[in-house]
């Protein structure tokens, strides 16, 4: 029973830290331009160096 | 992968502002504005964004709108400055609804990890502390995550209405409330899993039908943003100002340059140009003017300087009025009832009849008040429609789904349903029927007429001339070096090829026929070049599959009487020739005053309050922006076709919903009976609801496959 104590917080903290993520990532802007996403990767980038 | 940044040495505070790119299509169109526009002097960011078809830029107040959309326009990019976002509000629904998905999805899998235990068997001090601590992850995702629940339920509750979200409302308070009160007396069933796994499935199918939403709504503009923003205005002694639109005032004299479009309506004092007036009339072919013709704001000029004398201004313009009656028309779509909607009126009041009536029988049985109200709570919470809440959402997001991949975007559930019901098509001609863009027939010409004609065609703008360009392009020819090119407003192009004046010209006999053609002129040879706005190439094949479907199609065009007959000959059908925007919407009210459902297919402007007030209505990808706006669906590409898809599409959709509502309420049938007999513990909730919700979504799925 003493690894409940142990094993339940990490559960709920490692749950509360993927929706930290997730709404950190929604308020950064990342799902505003899906399409974009997409296509940005064929950007050829420059050597701006 | 960010946008490059230019930090700029003064430390001026830097302004953003926003432009709709209509024509940012590729991977290439984002490269070239984000690294290409921070070269101009004063612009200090720029951010694309593909789905809304903008850019952001963050620059010098002292570089205004004009000097941007010119930066814009000189990589090839037109640009309209967006005034205020009017999209805004849907996309902080969206917003809004996906922060729930996320908080109730956390809570779901959290709890779920307790009730696995509690299910395999913890009891005493270990169920309590499970229970406690379900409750606590259960109280604020509740409070947060059923917010659009409680919200809605609550607006309906106070016009005295009710909808689905009232009995859904309804079951999560009282579970919630009932699991909290097991859990404080040390009980051995809390619910706390199947209230928040409710909320999950129901915001799943929320968040769906949002994402719908936005997802086919990006990218089309405001209607007022292609009106004219401001005009050059000539003051008496000759000097011009420009003035933003709304300044203006009628008896001014404005000066209209090629390429710019008009900000009001007016007359024309000074000058002869041809005028795209597509925006309103949504014909191809320009429309030569001279002194004294009435012009329109949204038209764009082609040719030549003009100088017009403004009659009417702001929302006194043919536009703005327009604009108005779109409004207007689109009233009554708003007072449609969704079938959810429907559904939920007759299952609620016996769904919170049963739930009392249980209450009512086991406290004459003598239950206890305790057990009594237990059970009563099991009822609402095995007949809370988790399915019937995704029965709806989930067969309309595949079917949007299975019609985007076939070229149709369909903008939200109840077009859907709208479609379904249709019994009758209205159609345009130009642009609807037919592609809207006129097609050279370049078969008489020889290689060398070709090139020639493709070195003038590719230098104006003119809809001809792009017709012919595009024609030229697409038969691999290559441009001759001809010189001296220059375009004199309604007359034509001419220039120098080896010596020789060469020109593609109006044709010598003008007004001999309503067919469009141009001359092209080669020393003192001349040839004309027939142009034709043909029918889409399965016109015939998508009217008859409308006509299977039970949608038999009439015209109804703004266009001259004899082009429409000779169409609706071909195609077979009833016509209307010379309608305008007021005359369409009179047909179609007329219509839907006989009992009709008429669906709506049209492309320009002067169709957008017809759109606005069909039952449904279906614009092409080429329409006018209002006109998509109007229109609840979009199709893209040349056939006609996926206007019948549509229709058959919704058909197969609203019968995977009944389907699904079928299943919903058998399923309550069998489960009901467990709930009042008091056999349904927080385990068997739990599977009730997943396998029902698993079932329906499963059924939903079957539209993926081809739409037969």
């Amino acid at each position: 029973m003493t690894g409940l104590a142990i094993l339940i917080p990490i559960a709920l903290g490692m749950g509360l830290l993927g929706l930290a993520a997730f709404l950190w990532s929604m308020r950064a802007g990342q799902y505003d331009d899906m399409d974009g996403a997409a296509h940005r990767i064929l950007i050829d980038e420059e050597d701006e160096a | 992968m960010n946008a490059p940044v230019l930090h700029l040495a003064a430390e001026t505070p830097l302004v953003t502002t926003r432009l709709t790119v209509p024509g940012m299509k590729c991977a290439g169109c984002i490269g070239k504005i984000e690294r290409e526009l921070v070269k101009t002097p004063g612009i200090a960011a720029a951010r694309a964004n593909l789905s809304a078809k903008r850019v952001a830029i963050t620059h010098d107040p002292a570089l205004d709108e004009g000097a941007l959309t010119a930066a814009l326009l000189a990589l090839g990019f037109e640009s309209q400055p967006v005034a205020d976002n009017p999209l805004a509000s849907d996309d902080a629904e969206r917003k809004r609804l996906t922060r729930a998905l996320g908080v109730a999805g956390f809570g779901m899998m959290n709890i779920m990890l307790l009730s696995v235990s509690v299910w395999s068997g913890a009891d005493g001090a270990t169920r309590d502390l499970f229970h406690w601590l379900s409750a606590a992850i259960a109280l604020p995702v509740v409070a947060y995550a059923g917010r659009p629940f409680f919200a809605s339920a609550w607006m309906a509750l106070k016009h005295r209405r009710t909808n689905m979200d009232v009995p859904i409302s309804i079951g999560v308070i009282l579970a919630t409330c009932m699991s909290l009160y097991e859990t404080i007396t040390g009980g051995a069933h809390a619910f706390f899993d199947s209230a928040v796994m409710l909320l999950f499935f129901l915001l799943a199918g929320r968040a769906l039908d949002a994402e719908m939403r936005t997802r086919t709504r990006a990218g089309i503009g405001a209607l007022l943003g292609r009106m004219g923003k401001s005009a050059s205005v000539i003051a008496p002694d000759g000097s011009t100002r420009r003035m933003a639109a709304k300044d203006l005032l009628p008896g001014m004299l404005v000066l209209i340059a090629a390429g710019e479009s008009l900000a009001a309506d007016g007359e024309v004092v000074e000058g002869r140009a041809a005028l795209d007036n597509s925006m309103l009339t949504g014909e191809s072919a320009p429309e030569p003017v001279a002194p004294g013709s009435v012009v329109h704001a949204g038209a764009i000029n082609m040719g030549a300087p003009l100088r017009v004398r403004l009659t009417h201004v702001a929302e006194d313009t043919a536009l703005a009025e327009i604009a108005r009656a779109m409004d207007e028309a689109g009233q009554s779509r708003s007072t449609y009832v969704r079938i959810a909607d429907r559904a939920s009126r007759l299952y609620a009041p016996v769904v919170h009849a049963l739930a009392l009536l249980a209450f009512a029988g086991w406290m004459i049985a003598g239950a206890g008040w305790h057990a009594s109200l237990t059970i009563a709570i099991a009822v609402l919470i095995i007949t809370c429609p988790c399915a019937m809440g995704l029965a709806v959402p989930s067969a309309q997001v595949v079917a949007s789904g299975t019609l985007m991949r076939r070229g149709l975007l369909v903008k939200d559930g109840s077009a859907l349903e709208r479609l379904a019901e249709c019994d009758l098509a209205v159609l345009d001609k130009t642009g609807t029927l037919t592609l809207g863009t006129p097609r050279a027939d370049i078969a008489s010409l020889d290689p060398q007429a070709r090139s020639i004609a493709l070195a003038l065609a590719q230098t104006s703008r003119h809809p001809l001339s792009r017709g012919l360009a595009a024609a030229l392009l697409r038969e691999g020819v290559t441009p001759a070096a001809v010189e001296d090119i220059r375009e004199e407003g309604g007359t034509g192009l001419a220039g120098r090829w080896q010596g020789l004046t060469v020109a593609l010209e109006k044709p010598a006999s003008e007004g001999a026929s309503d067919a469009l053609a141009t001359t092209l002129r080669i020393g003192e040879t001349r040839k004309v070049i027939p142009f034709s706005d043909p029918l889409r190439p399965d016109a015939a094949a998508a009217i008859a599959a409308l006509a299977a479907e039970g949608l038999p199609a009439r015209i109804l065009s703004g266009d001259r009487a004899a082009p429409v007959a000779a169409i609706a000959h071909a195609l077979g059908l009833p016509s209307e020739a010379s309608a305008d925007p007021r005359a369409k919407l009179a047909a179609l009210e007329a219509l839907k005053a006989e009992g009709h459902r008429p669906l709506m297919v049209g492309d320009g402007l002067n169709d957008g309050p017809a759109l606005a007030a069909a039952h449904a209505s279906i614009a092409p990808g080429t329409a006018s922006d209002a006109s998509q706006q109007a229109a609840d669906a979009v199709f893209i590409g040349e056939p006609l076709m996926p206007v019948a898809l549509a229709v058959r599409v919704a058909k197969a959709c609203m019968r995977i919903v009944r389907q699904n509502f079928g299943f919903s309420i058998a399923y309550n049938a069998l489960a009901v009976p467990l709930a009042l007999t008091g056999q349904v513990t927080p385990l068997v909730a739990a599977i009730a609801m997943s396998v029902s919700s698993l079932v329906v979504i499963a059924n939903s799925l079957r539209l993926a496959g081809a739409p037969q």
